[in-house]
């Protein structure tokens, strides 16, 4: 098991070189001068630009500004943004906001969508399920930006039940509301994936031999047919909680959150290569420490898989 | 990446760059309503009022500040020589007096008893030495331009301004390259503000926790949280003419001005200094009259580059007079922005000193469908037209819509090809642009720093200028800009200045489409709120109750 856990943990190293040198290179051949849109309308000085430019070595060929970027890295140095601030103080702003909130969107989506799904397809075919279906594909059909903005205008601005955004005020109570709309996608999804799992799975021979033998329903239902139903779920749980740090772009924006998803936008239009590695990287890391634990949990839940 | 998202986003992302994505928004007099009074003398308690703001793209130094951004929180930190009222009339703040024989040499005499807030106090020094410090080369500060008139200003190399000489503690001359007749008038700018001698220890550490001379101060260590916001309060020590009138200013940033809106409607936010897209047809209603729509001094226009064969020459100047004549410019402003742009009369903005919307030639913005297929046949008979009509402009500054109107006029009066060029980012427009190799007309959008028409010419459209991105060289035109700057008076110079606007006119290289307008709204219980010719709501005078 450790020595499994080792193997994989060591193989963040070429992922790692591999993400930042092709995130670096798609920064790197975004068409326009970053530097000359600095200054709008009016642009900067061109002593100025000079000068921008030399500081972030903007003029190099790709590998020699991709390898300095790299040196920086190893000495822990992730470089400056064009305003003058640490790269590494933007990241380690903007994450916990994000991640504070993937995680309170990851618990509303897996709680709600596993309960309601399970329900649902317990009683396949019943007004229940047919309910929770057409809501499913109700919300999934709706872009979130729509849900954001009608939940934001109804029970922010008109309702006062909860702030209208968030900003500076960063408490469980202001990120409810973006929490829930950012995991209504997958809660659907989850709910879903529960549902035609469990259906099946109630069906299988191994609950008809815990049956025959006794077993109440309840120890059924949660030791035998939710274990096995929920394999799928964590895989697509895992790898939504990567999609949820990134994905949260549209979320953020409505809600004037100061978190990966604007801070990341923001790098791009202005091309800050730096910003836009750093973050991507780290993203890519989240990603992969999830996928790990999605693959340790599955151990967990089929005693028919071990690693050693 | 969510790609689909970003771009639904961009529309609303307001990038605080100078008037570069057309998000800016202007403000002239009126804005309150009613007379407003600020509180007699020394600070004023009250209710700390908020308004939104944007992330600041540099440390809060003057000379490096030059968007709105940090411009907003900048001004409410430091008194100048002297600022601009509501109505962009220049009061005097620190300077006692200014005076000149020529126009080219001024002596500035500063009032006595002004600190910092570290206790410090202002001397001419404080002004010699930041305006030094912006000027250098080396120091690449985003301001250094605005020195460029003083003796000793180089772009080439370190030089010091040999042009500023301190007198004693409270007098200082500047001399001039050549007069300038309206050089008074720029001197409430941002670029302008004096530093305390701990400023040149380490600018950048100085601009995160910046001490002032001006109304408020930083509230404390570290009261600028990044990508959050700014919270200032009344600088006790203040003596110039803009005494707050509450308990303070909070400066919250916002990613998107949908969601500060949503943060006004709800009582969240006390000011908003500019009003959502997805608003403008409601704002006025939602708001029951608290709410600001004038014009502003900002500029919007395209400009025809010089190098382009088929624009130029006799035939190229009808048809440029046939495209002006072809657009609606009543029309786009009424049903693209629901009235939240005033179509343009000139080159400059109504809410400066000394415009004027009946400029001989100006009848060429005035929309006439005969006219244009006139002025056009009259240009084929020269030589005929081969190509289209297409409008350069950046996608990600919401320009697609009015681009698409302009171009629609074109083709519907004229029967020729005509659409829109769209690049996807603005530093991709600008590549073009700058090298010289655009293939049509392209937008462009200008807002003054200071409240004299020259800040919308000279720039613009004298040879050779940093911001004649059109490469347009007339020399009438220059020749008229010199006399205007070495007038013996604003009044005089700005009568000349309107001579020089007839040459425009005539030559077209830029074709005036509108002015954008200010539209600011404030929070029930919220009073006195007046935004300022530069689109800034004047912070000092507002109150809650």
């Amino acid at each position: 098991m450790l020595w499994y856990i080792g193997r994989r943990v060591l193989q963040v190293i070429p992922v790692f070189l591999g993400a930042t040198l092709l995130i670096y290179s798609m920064v790197f051949a975004m068409p326009g001068d970053p530097v000359a849109a600095l200054g709008g309308d009016r642009g900067l000085p061109e002593a100025v630009q000079q000068q921008i430019r030399d500081r972030y070595n903007l003029d190099e060929p790709f590998l020699v500004q991709y390898l300095l970027y790299l040196k920086g890295i190893v000495t822990l140095d992730f470089g400056v943004t064009f305003s003058g601030r640490e790269v590494i103080d933007v990241v380690a702003q903007a994450l916990p906001v994000t991640f504070r909130l993937a995680i309170m969107a990851l618990v509303f989506e897996a709680i709600l969508g596993v309960t309601v799904g399970l329900v649902a397809g317990l009683r396949k075919g019943g007004i229940f399920d047919a309910t929770a279906l057409v809501t499913s594909l109700f919300v999934i059909a709706v872009p979130t930006f729509v849900i954001g903005f009608v939940l934001q205008f109804a029970v922010g601005v008109e309702l006062g039940w909860l702030p209208t955004t968030v900003g500076g005020n960063v408490s469980f109570r202001s990120l409810l509301m973006p929490a829930i709309v950012l995991g209504a996608v997958s809660f659907a999804y989850v709910l879903r994936l529960t549902r035609t799992s469990v259906a099946e799975n109630m069906s299988a021979d191994y609950v008809r031999t815990a049956t025959a033998k006794g077993l109440s329903r309840n120890r059924v239902v949660t030791v035998h047919v939710l274990r096995n139903s929920l394999i799928p779920v964590v895989t697509y749980l895992g790898a939504d909680l990567g999609q949820l740090m990134a994905g949260a772009i549209v979320t953020e924006g409505i809600f004037n959150i100061n978190g990966v998803g604007g801070t990341l936008y923001r790098a791009i239009l202005q091309g800050e290569s730096a910003t836009v590695v750093s973050l991507t990287t780290v993203l890519v890391m989240i990603y992969i420490v999830a996928n790990l634990l999605v693959d340790l949990l599955y151990a967990a839940l089929d005693p028919r898989i071990r690693y050693a | 990446m969510a790609g689909v998202a970003a771009s639904i986003l961009a529309g609303s992302l307001v990038l605080a760059a100078c008037s570069g994505t057309d998000s800016g928004n202007g403000g002239e007099t009126e804005g309150g309503g009613e007379e407003t009074t600020a509180a007699e003398g020394g600070a004023a308690s009250g209710e700390i009022v908020s308004v939104n703001g944007v992330e600041p793209q540099n440390p809060l130094v003057p000379g490096n500040t030059n968007e709105t951004g940090g411009g907003k929180i900048v001004d409410l930190l430091y008194a100048g020589l002297f600022y601009y009222d509501a109505s962009g009339a220049v009061q005097n703040e620190v300077a006692e007096s200014i005076e000149t024989e020529d126009s080219q040499t001024y002596t500035i005499t500063l009032k006595d008893g002004w600190t910092f807030t570290d206790g410090s106090p202002v001397t001419a020094n404080s002004f010699v030495d930041a305006w030094n410090y912006t000027a250098l080369l080396s120091n690449a500060q985003n301001n250094s331009y605005f020195f460029e008139g003083i003796e000793g200003f180089s772009y080439d190399e370190d030089s010091e301004l040999t042009g500023l000489e301190v007198v004693d503690d409270l007098t200082f001359t500047v001399t001039l390259k050549q007069p300038e007749a309206d050089f008074p008038l720029r001197l409430g700018y941002t670029a302008y503000y004096p530093l305390p001698e701990v400023a040149f220890e380490d600018m950048e550490a100085f601009g995160e926790n910046p001490i002032g001379n001006g109304p408020y101060m930083m509230d404390g260590e570290g009261a600028w949280e990044h990508n959050v916001g700014v919270d200032v309060v009344p600088n006790p020590d203040y003596q110039g003419g803009r005494t707050p009138a509450n308990g303070g200013v909070e400066v919250r940033f916002y990613e998107g001005l949908d969601a500060a809106y949503n943060d006004l409607l709800s009582g969240n936010l006390d000011v908003i200094d500019a009003i959502p897209d997805s608003a403008y047809g409601t704002y006025e209603e939602e708001l029951e009259g608290r709410s600001v729509n004038q014009p502003a001094a900002i500029f919007q226009a395209f400009t025809f580059p010089e190098y382009l064969p088929e624009w130029a020459g006799e035939a190229g100047k009808l048809r440029r007079a046939a495209i002006s004549h072809a657009i609606n410019r009543e029309e786009i402003t009424e049903t693209i922005f629901q009235g939240t742009r005033t179509p343009a009369s000139d080159f400059t903005s109504p809410v400066i000193d000394g415009w004027s919307d009946s400029i001989p030639g100006s009848e060429v913005l005035e929309y006439d469908e005969e006219l244009a297929k006139e002025l056009w046949a009259e240009a084929e008979a020269i030589e005929p037209f081969t190509g289209s009509f297409t409008m350069a402009y950046n996608s990600d500054g919401g320009h697609q819509a009015w681009a698409d109107a302009v171009t629609n006029n074109v083709r519907n009066v004229l029967g020729i090809e005509a659409e829109g060029q769209p690049y996807a980012t603005f530093a991709e427009l600008l590549d073009d642009r700058d090298a010289g190799t655009m293939t049509g007309p392209f937008r462009s959008g200008w807002q003054a720093d200071y409240p004299g028409l020259n800040n919308f010419l000279a720039p613009l459209y004298y040879t050779g200028a940093g911001s004649n991105d059109g490469q347009y060289s007339n020399p009438e035109f220059d020749e008229l800009i010199n006399q205007g700057n070495a007038a013996e008076s604003v009044e005089e110079a700005n009568e000349i200045f309107q001579r020089a606007q007839e040459i425009l006119f005539e030559d077209l290289p830029q074709v005036p489409l509108w002015y954008s307008n200010v539209n600011g709204g404030w929070a029930e219980g919220v009073e006195n709120v007046e935004f300022s010719w530069n689109s800034v709501p004047l912070m000092y005078q507002v109150t809650k109750g």
